[in-house]
């Protein structure tokens, strides 16, 4: 069975137990989005998935192979990672290429020059910037080079960590264009984790809505622009995303000017 | 009526391998006893003004202005010893992440009691009684037991709350905050900013929101200032901020993504090849 | 490719060459402006260069006896004076540098490796591979430096390569502590688990992603321990378990002009002098080598 499955998914740092038997379906192709708030679990999901958080029950299947307790190097083709803080997923002393070409280094992929400037081509990166350190580039540059090296070996999933909660607005906007570009042209299958839900909105087909560590309510991202969640919590959470939202004006207290 | 702040032609400059470099290119301000909002992206400068104001700029930074005069103070030719009588007492700060503004060995109780203690000469247990005010005031439900904690035992919404009741433990006649809720969820976000607005509203405080959402800060200030790259693009009021007229501010409005996105593609700035990003 | 200084701080360099070069000369650009380093790098260059020119530089044979000549003090001839077998203490003291300077390198090479490598190790996997290492660990730093080289030495026999040894043997549990620091603060940064993510192997992450975020703060070190490494091999010298005579080793010379201390002051104090500005050096140069690599205060 290709996509992603979670079956009764239970992940524990030490003794506390972090997600409660979460079941999760992504069919490839589709855009799901995992909102929550911080410690709800979302990210646990989304690590246990990657193969970086080992202490888990339940079952994980990707593309048709059952996830061990390992990283596994035929899943990492298959399946990578972009994390949030731009800062600090980039190595900082290697130089661009030597991020980029280091993923076909470990799977012994030739080619590696062409192939690194092709990627670079593909999120849209001047080709000048291939022998810099990422403290000569700014936030927006060094998560095109973080999806770059997402895409390096060619997966069918991308799972996205906040990808743009650390970025500026008008940085975040090309971000996520890039992402919804990219995801269009070679048909990825993505898994978002945010507490953004406009990101949502524009980037996903499908939203679960999880809450310390269950998935409260799964639903169409139609239902969340017509504001027509079902459960009481997503109610809530859309009420409190509506603030930053310009879709929503809420009146400015005129009364304290003077 | 005079104004609280009255900012003329404030400059920072910060010196790099490159020249010295201006994170802040004169701008000027005046505020009353209003909510003044200031908007930015990264390296607009935002912080620094508000830092600036506080004279909290660190060596080699540097500071200039014509005027910076704040309730008739002239902070500019004030020393740092009468700029500490000012902070705090007088103006305000809250900063972005509560985890490091609290002392992480004291308990939330001794911390507040400490700033008590420090503007007013009370005995113990109205220091305590204080104390146990001064949480409530921030919507602390029970603030017998927060006194005992330690910073890292409260979660960020609350220690921004306990933030705030320290910050407002003087009463000053101005607040700063910057990126107040940025490290918070979105449902608490709310309740703190809430918090700050009774409060301000109340004292009849003023108060400058420094915050990188154009959104959040159109909700709870009266006045908008728009801050890209060291200056002042835009000032509107609140409430006309989508009327915006600064082609920079429409961009700013136009590439957020909306709940009810139906657009296909966001509107991004021309960037010329130098500062792609 | 011509190396010029355009070339070096290009801010678009066309190959990682380039880009590395470009990353050592700012280094090097920042290590300049720092007036304490360079005079320590001047003292190290200085002594490297007596080192390799001894010969040349020094005026008479380091082991050459003139009993007629013996305990002279300082004068044209002789700018140090001579010691007690009627030796120049001048070209001593220039072929000592030989010495020292082996000891120093030799300790570094094998000594810095090694704590590097068990740090990282234990650090990386931690649990039981971590308790057993830093027992180990543990046991080496509690006994103090001086005292366990000396039993080293007194195992291994006396000569110059038991003390390089000895010292060597150590001086590695420091660094592995400090190495060991460093990767539990990097090894769950997110570009470690991106690395992993993409099926590196732990031997790859750690020899090719943590070690080299170790290092800067372990040349600091290095530089920094290295007086301290000077000092032993003095140490050792001057009670005779170091380098053996006529090996001009400046602590054995220290050693043998106590004797004379307070009627031929220079035999004792001109190489004590040459210990001390090599000290110096050293600890200068680390000074300002932690200003400009010290992650924490450096150009990031």
């Amino acid at each position: 069975m290709s996509g992603i499955h979670i079956k009764n998914l239970n992940v524990s740092y030490g003794n506390t137990t972090v997600t409660h038997d979460v079941s999760l379906d992504v069919s490839v192709g589709e855009s799901l989005a995992l909102v929550g708030e911080s410690g709800s679990g979302k990210s646990t999901v989304l690590k246990a998935i990657a193969g970086l958080a080992t202490n888990w029950t339940g079952d994980i299947e990707v593309d048709g192979i059952a996830r061990g307790r390992s990283i596994d190097p035929e899943i990492a083709t298959k399946c990578q990672m972009v994390f949030q803080d731009p800062y600090g997923s980039l190595h900082p002393r290697k130089t661009i290429d030597a991020t980029l070409s280091e993923p076909l280094q470990i799977h012994g992929i030739k080619d590696q020059s062409a192939r690194v400037i092709e990627q670079l081509e593909n999120v849209q990166l001047d080709e000048r910037y291939r022998f810099r350190f990422p403290h000569q580039l700014s936030g927006g540059q060094r998560q095109r080079v973080a999806i770059a090296r997402a895409l390096m070996l060619g997966p069918r999933f991308l799972l996205l960590d906040e990808p743009t909660s650390a970025l500026d607005v008008s940085v975040q906007a090309e971000i996520l264009n890039l992402l919804k570009r990219i995801r269009k042209e070679q048909n990825l299958t993505y898994l978002v984790v945010t507490h953004n839900l406009a990101v949502v909105s524009f980037l996903c087909d499908r939203l679960a809505v999880m809450r310390s560590g269950k998935i409260v309510e799964t639903a169409d991202v139609s239902q969340l622009k017509s504001n027509q969640l079902a459960h009481a919590y997503s109610k809530e959470l859309l009420q409190a995303s509506r603030l930053h939202s310009g879709s929503n004006e809420k009146t400015p207290h005129n009364d304290h000017a003077q | 009526m005079s104004n609280l702040l009255d900012i003329d032609n404030l400059t920072v400059t910060f010196p790099t391998n490159n020249g010295p470099i201006d994170v802040v290119k004169g701008i000027s301000l005046s505020l009353g006893r209003e909510r003044l909002g200031i908007v930015g992206e990264s390296g607009s400068g935002k912080s620094m003004t508000g830092r600036a104001i506080l004279k909290l700029i660190r060596s080699p930074g540097r500071v200039k202005a014509d005027r910076l005069s704040f309730d008739g103070i002239d902070l500019l030719t004030r020393r740092e010893r009468d700029m500490r009588a000012i902070r705090g007492a007088r103006i305000s700060m809250v900063m972005q992440d509560p985890k490091f503004s609290l002392n992480p060995v004291m308990s939330v109780g001794d911390q507040i009691a400490e700033a008590i203690k420090t503007h007013q000469r009370l005995s113990p247990s109205q220091v305590r009684a204080k104390t146990l005010a001064m949480l409530k005031s921030v919507r602390i439900e029970d603030p017998e037991r927060v006194l005992g904690l330690y910073p890292h035992e409260v979660s960020g919404g609350m220690g921004q709350r306990i933030m705030i009741a320290m910050m407002l433990v003087p009463e000053p006649d101005l607040l700063i905050a910057d990126e107040p809720t940025s490290a918070l969820d979105v449902s608490v976000q709310a309740q703190v900013l809430d918090i700050i607005d009774n409060l301000v509203t109340s004292k009849g405080m003023g108060l400058i929101l420094i915050s990188h959402d154009l959104n959040l800060v159109a909700s709870y200030c009266d006045r908008i200032l728009v801050m890209r790259a060291g200056e002042i693009v835009e000032e509107c009021a609140a409430n006309k901020l989508h009327a915006a007229q600064h082609p920079y501010t429409k961009g700013l409005l136009a590439s957020m993504p909306r709940i009810d996105e139906d657009r296909e593609w966001l509107p991004v700035f021309e960037r010329t090849s130098g500062s792609q990003t | 490719m011509i190396i010029s200084k355009q070339w070096l701080l290009d801010d678009a360099p066309k190959s990682r060459t380039q880009a590395q070069l470009g990353r050592l000369y700012v280094v090097c650009l920042q290590l300049a402006h720092n007036p304490l380093a360079v005079i320590g790098a001047i003292i190290i260059g200085g002594l490297i260069i007596t080192a390799l020119f001894a010969p040349w530089i020094a005026t008479h044979s380091p082991i050459a006896q003139d009993l007629s000549n013996r305990l002279l003090p300082p004068s044209s001839t002789h700018w140090m004076g001579t010691d007690e077998l009627g030796r120049d203490i001048w070209s001593r003291v220039v072929f000592g540098s030989q010495i020292t300077l082996t000891i120093v390198m030799l300790v570094a090479v094998i000594a810095a490796p090694l704590g590097l490598v068990v740090g990282a190790i234990a650090g990386y996997f931690g649990g039981w591979a971590d308790r057993v290492l830093m027992s180990i660990t543990d046991i080496f730093l509690s006994m103090p430096k001086l005292i366990l080289a000396l039993a080293f030495v007194a195992a291994l026999g006396p000569g110059i390569e038991n003390a390089i040894i000895a010292i060597a043997i150590t001086s590695w549990p420091a660094y592995a502590r400090i190495a060991r620091a460093e990767t539990l603060t990097i090894r769950n940064a997110e570009f470690v688990q991106a690395v992993k993510l993409q099926g590196a192997s732990s031997t790859r992450i750690i020899a090719r992603h943590i070690l080299p975020l170790c290092t800067s703060s372990m040349i600091v070190r290095v530089t920094l321990d290295m007086a301290g490494i000077i000092l032993t091999a003095a140490g050792l010298g001057f009670i005779g378990l170091g380098a053996q005579p006529p090996l001009p080793e400046w602590g054995a010379m220290i050693s043998r002009g106590r004797v004379f201390i307070l009627d031929q002051w220079w035999v004792a104090t001109m190489p004590g002098f040459a210990i001390i500005l090599v000290s110096l050096g050293f600890c200068f140069l680390g000074d300002g080598l932690r200003d400009v690599l010290d992650p924490k205060h450096g150009s990031e």
